[in-house]
């Protein structure tokens, strides 16, 4: 081995073996600096951190906010909060521990009444990830009997708390749930999802509707406090607090009054109403019948009544205002019409001779129109005006599927447009690759007649028939549909502006005419106040004018469900009324959708209920109509 | 040549004593008592702060002996013998690490464990833990010493990619570990000391471009982070505990089992990371300097190794094991009593968990196994 090589050897161990010393140098001050540490807080410290093991008497609470609240349009309280007292259980704090939880309940259950229902659910809050020394709700809404009782013997009882708590409470309830949605407790799927943070203090989250789609803006922010409590629990001093951000306040477009209106007239009926105000696209009403309570949900329903609301034929949990789908029937003629003479295939001239039916081809299958006999010449006011099937099997057979598809997309068929409402469907719009897929098969001339009157494949919720309404009575121009006009005082015009995604909306639709929009106006007016029109009956004797279009959908085919009596299934298989309309007919102020099902035609269903509601939007009530209002926070603790 | 030296000790052997069980099975008896010692007083603050769980107590036991028995095996191995398939195992381990990404499994957000039919679930990053040192101090052991600066950058992206890897699963305490063992080598390769120096300069120079670079959001997260008691109820819970935890404790302890804290369930992950806040709740300031003891003998023992190494690459990996076992005590230790931010890194020997326990007294098995080998001084 050459000796300059050997020397480098010998260089590198004396180098590395310097470099080991300077590592146990390092290691020997680091330790000093843990053992430092250890002895700062568990000698200098010392004192300190035993006070706060002691019986933990500082503790750390969170503090849930406020949740935000709702208001129409006017300030009437839609949404409100309450107190409400619970009786909640700190298990660490039972006589027994955790493990002398049964005789508590049992002792408990002398008092006040407890059912298994209650014992089984609290046993399931118990096994939830939980911070230590935090209450566990076993019954709600006490009253000031058990209060008392539950207070009586608290002495016995360490560990068992009455907590009241702020819960959401719907003054006007009945009428409105299908509008704003409720608040509930939240359930194990929903706490996975949660910021577990945020929601350490919250026992309720929005579970429908508005309440749902603005959760994260109605609940607020989390404070919490540091305070001092006795061995049994009870705050002696609060130490430092930092308080939580309330929920922000929403108000809506919707307006009680006339909400209450139409929920009162579909009362006794199936159906939906749902009203948009045209300059703003915002929800003036959305009802949909039948009804049931929100209230009941915010606090916990028996098992028995909702088997009942679940179990019933008339679906009262099914929101029809936005996932009802039915056929819009002729109420869609209008749109029809102007895909034909916007789309050049027919002239504005165009007419036919009406036999009272329509064939294919000589000889083939009839379609019918629903007067016998026909209406004889017919161009394209008379057949909005009088409602006339045959002209639209003779433009849609021109036709064909794509012009018509592609006009009906642009007033919002097939499509989610309504921005704060998740749980809206998008119903279905059968262009030739819907067909192709859902149906696989190829689209036939027969769809088309049947798309041009509006049945057939073509359904649509009643909110997507209002945004039609609103976007024929705005001449094409659309506006955002949703539910929020104000956030915390702050115009929402599209729910963009608060961070949210805005549904995808059709641009404005320019007809190559824009005088072509005047004919179709004034065949919609001659609808209500023409003398062969179809809602002439319900235009009459007004001191305004409307435009409308009547629809009656025939029922091709129910789920047949063994617990139908024969009434019931004759009942069934009635037509559904339809009315799509506004008023007043020039500078209009509501766009409305109203479907009764198995209620018979668009014209004496549908059309007398729209009425009434444009004489309460457009003239106001008559006072003795007045619903009854209350105001402000209800708070009955 | 070589019968006669096989012979020529067992002629004699008559004449003086042979060879001790110990040297026959290549083990260091100073380090097996050590760790034994440790483990012994990790069962003991297991059993309390697993609430009294002998089944835990039992299973941690059953994964000791497994871990020993693999410690066993590993000092029987010669590393020089087996240096060669070392770039095959850094590049296994790598691919391991990408098929994690890909599809692996985990919990709590982090994507940390492999399931491979036929085999039991295991973390490829645990693996590379002994993958890297090995990996560098095999590079850099045939090469120039001090190393040129291309050998050193070329050493320090063998170390980056797996950290990369690791801390995107994410699991930062993990890519700590690694990342350090790995500068470790590079460190007792003899890196000049203005290598060093610079690294440790652009290292600072670069954090305010980095704090300057970051959304707002990401700067809140950094901050809460580095300060979790500014979230009490997230993640400064967790700390605010330990900490009366450890000072509760005071010098001589509450007593065994008799640490509230831990008992009334204040105290999160009692039995994993945050043991030490029991060991020191209720064996108190004079328990915790006891097992400090402990590790600061293993790691005295670790530079004694490194230092009586021939070979350079037994020298680094012995130095840069003994040096990432000291990390381990420090970042666990220093983030349970507050002092550093919380990433997850269990406490060496003592933590309840399988994994750790199997690389950390392997890594032990590869120190016994390079004093085993090392030049006999006549």
């Amino acid at each position: 081995m050459p000796w300059s090589k050997m020397d480098t050897q010998r260089q590198e161990v004396s180098q590395f073996t310097a470099r080991l010393w300077w590592s146990l140098f390092l290691i020997v001050i680091v330790f000093a600096g843990l053992v430092a540490r250890l002895v700062y807080l568990q000698v200098w410290e010392h004192e300190r951190y035993a006070t706060e093991s002691d019986d933990n008497r500082q503790q750390l609470q969170a503090i849930a906010p406020t949740r935000g609240l709702i208001y129409d349009t006017n300030g009437t309280l839609l949404a409100g909060n309450r107190a409400s007292h619970s009786l909640t259980l700190v298990p660490e704090r039972l006589v027994g521990g955790r493990r002398g939880i049964d005789n508590v309940l049992a002792e408990l259950a002398k008092v006040v009444t407890i059912d298994q229902d209650d014992i089984k659910r609290f046993k399931r809050r118990l096994n939830q990830p939980r911070r230590p020394f935090s209450p566990v709700a076993l019954r709600f809404q006490l009253n000031p009997t058990e209060i008392a009782q539950i207070t009586v013997n608290q002495h016995r009882l360490p560990g068992v708390r009455i907590v009241p708590e702020l819960v959401r409470f719907y003054p006007l309830d009945d009428g409105f749930v299908h509008a704003l949605g409720y608040v509930g407790r939240i359930n194990d799927r929903e706490l996975a999802k949660l910021d577990s943070i945020n929601y350490s203090a919250t026992h309720h989250v929005g579970k429908l509707g508005v309440e749902r789609f603005y959760e994260t803006e109605l609940h607020g922010t989390v404070g919490h406090q540091t305070v001092e409590t006795n061995a049994r629990g009870r705050v002696l001093q609060v130490l430092d607090r930092l308080e939580p951000v309330p929920g922000k306040d929403i108000t809506l477009f919707l307006d009680a009054q006339l909400q209450q209106a139409a929920a009162k007239l579909l009362e006794g009926k199936r159906g939906a109403i749902v009203a948009i105000d045209p300059k703003t696209g915002g929800v003036l009403a959305m009802a949909s019948a039948p009804s049931y309570g929100a209230n009941q949900f915010v606090t916990g329903i028996s098992y028995t009544n909702y088997q009942a609301l679940r179990n019933s034929d008339d679906l009262p949990l099914f929101n029809r205002a936005l996932r009802g789908r039915y056929p819009p029937a002729s109420t869609v003629k209008p749109v029809i019409a102007i895909a034909g003479i916007d789309s050049g295939i027919i002239s504005r001239k165009y007419s036919i001779w009406d036999p009272g039916f329509y064939q294919i081809t000589e000889g083939g299958r009839l379609y019918r129109d629903w007067k016998e006999g026909g209406h004889g010449r017919v161009n394209m006011h008379k057949s909005i005006v009088e409602s006339v099937d045959t002209y639209y099997y003779a433009i849609s057979h021109l036709m064909g599927n794509d012009p018509m598809t592609k006009y009906l997309a642009q007033f919002g068929f097939g499509q989610m447009t309504i921005a704060d409402q998740p749980e809206a469907t998008k119903a279905v719009l059968p262009t030739r690759e819907w067909k192709r897929i859902n149906r696989s098969a190829s689209w036939f001339p027969g769809d088309s007649l049947n798309l041009g009157i509006g049945q057939g494949f073509l359904s649509a919720t009643p909110t997507q028939l209002a945004t039609m309404a609103m976007v024929l009575a705005n001449k094409g121009e659309w506006h955002q549909i949703r539910m929020i006009k104000s956030m915390d005082d702050q115009p929402v015009a599209k729910v963009s502006d608060i961070g949210r995604n805005d549904p995808k909306q059709p641009s404005n639709i320019e007809l190559t005419r824009s005088s072509d929009w005047n004919k179709i106006h004034s065949a919609m007016t001659d609808v209500m106040h023409g003398n062969k029109g179809t809602g002439r009956r319900s235009g009459a004797n007004s001191s305004y004018k409307m435009a409308g279009k009547t629809g009656t959908a025939q029922v091709l085919g129910i789920k047949q469900d063994s617990t139908y009596d024969a009434a019931k299934i004759a009942q069934r298989f009635r037509d559904h009324g339809l009315y799509i309309g506004w008023a007043p007919a020039k500078d209009p102020v509501i766009a409305i959708a109203v479907i009764i099902e198995n209620g018979g035609g668009g014209s004496s269903a549908a059309a007398p209920l729209a009425r009434k509601l444009f004489d309460l939007r457009i003239l106001g009530a008559k006072p003795e109509d007045k619903p009854e209002v209350q105001a402000g926070v209800k708070n009955d603790g | 040549m070589a019968d006669f030296q096989r012979w020529a000790p067992e002629a004699q052997s008559h004449l003086r004593q042979g060879p001790g069980l110990w040297v026959k099975l290549r083990l260091d008896p100073w380090l097996l008592v050590l760790l034994l010692a440790i483990m012994s007083l990790g069962l003991v603050v297991l059993y309390s702060g697993s609430g009294s769980s002998e089944a835990a107590v039992q299973k941690q036991l059953v994964r000791y002996g497994l871990a020993l028995l693999g410690m066993v095996i590993i000092t029987q191995i010669n590393l020089r013998n087996v240096q060669r398939w070392i770039p095959l195992l850094y590049i296994v381990g790598i691919l391991l690490l990408l098929a994690v990404l890909l599809f692996g499994v985990g919990a709590k957000g982090a994507q940390r464990w492999l399931e491979i039919p036929g085999l039991p679930r295991f973390q490829p990053s645990e693996i590379m833990k002994l993958v890297v040192p090995l990996t560098i101090s095999w590079y850099l052991a045939s090469r120039p010493r001090p190393p040129h600066l291309i050998h050193v950058i070329v050493a320090v992206a063998l170390v980056a990619l797996p950290v990369f890897l690791i801390a995107k699963q994410p699991d930062l305490g993990t890519a700590l570990l690694i990342g350090s063992s790995g500068a470790f080598v590079i460190f007792f390769a003899g890196l000049l000391w203005r290598y060093l120096i610079a690294a440790i300069a652009i290292g600072a120079a670069g954090l305010p471009l980095l704090w300057m670079g970051m959304r707002e959001y990401q700067k809140q997260r950094v901050i809460t982070f580095l300060d979790p008691e500014s979230d009490p109820l997230g993640a400064g819970w967790n700390i605010i505990q330990s900490k009366i935890a450890i000072g509760s404790g005071g010098i001589e302890g509450k007593g065994w089992l008799q640490g509230t804290q831990s008992h009334l369930d204040f105290l999160p992950e009692t039995h994993t990371d945050f043991i030490v806040a029991v060991l020191a709740e209720e064996f108190g300031l004079i328990g915790v300097c006891a097992l400090l003891s402990l590790y600061l003998l293993v790691l005295i023992r670790g530079l004694m190794i490194a230092g009586s190494a021939s070979h350079p690459f037994d020298r680094m990996l012995a130095a840069s094991l003994t040096l990432t076992f000291f990390v381990y005590v420090v970042v666990n230790i220093g983030m349970v009593s507050g002092l550093l931010p919380v990433v997850g890194v269990p406490l060496p020997l003592v933590s309840y968990g399988g994994t750790a326990a199997v690389t950390l007294t392997a890594s032990l098995g590869l120190l016994m196994s390079i004093h085993a080998r090392r030049p006999q001084r006549t």
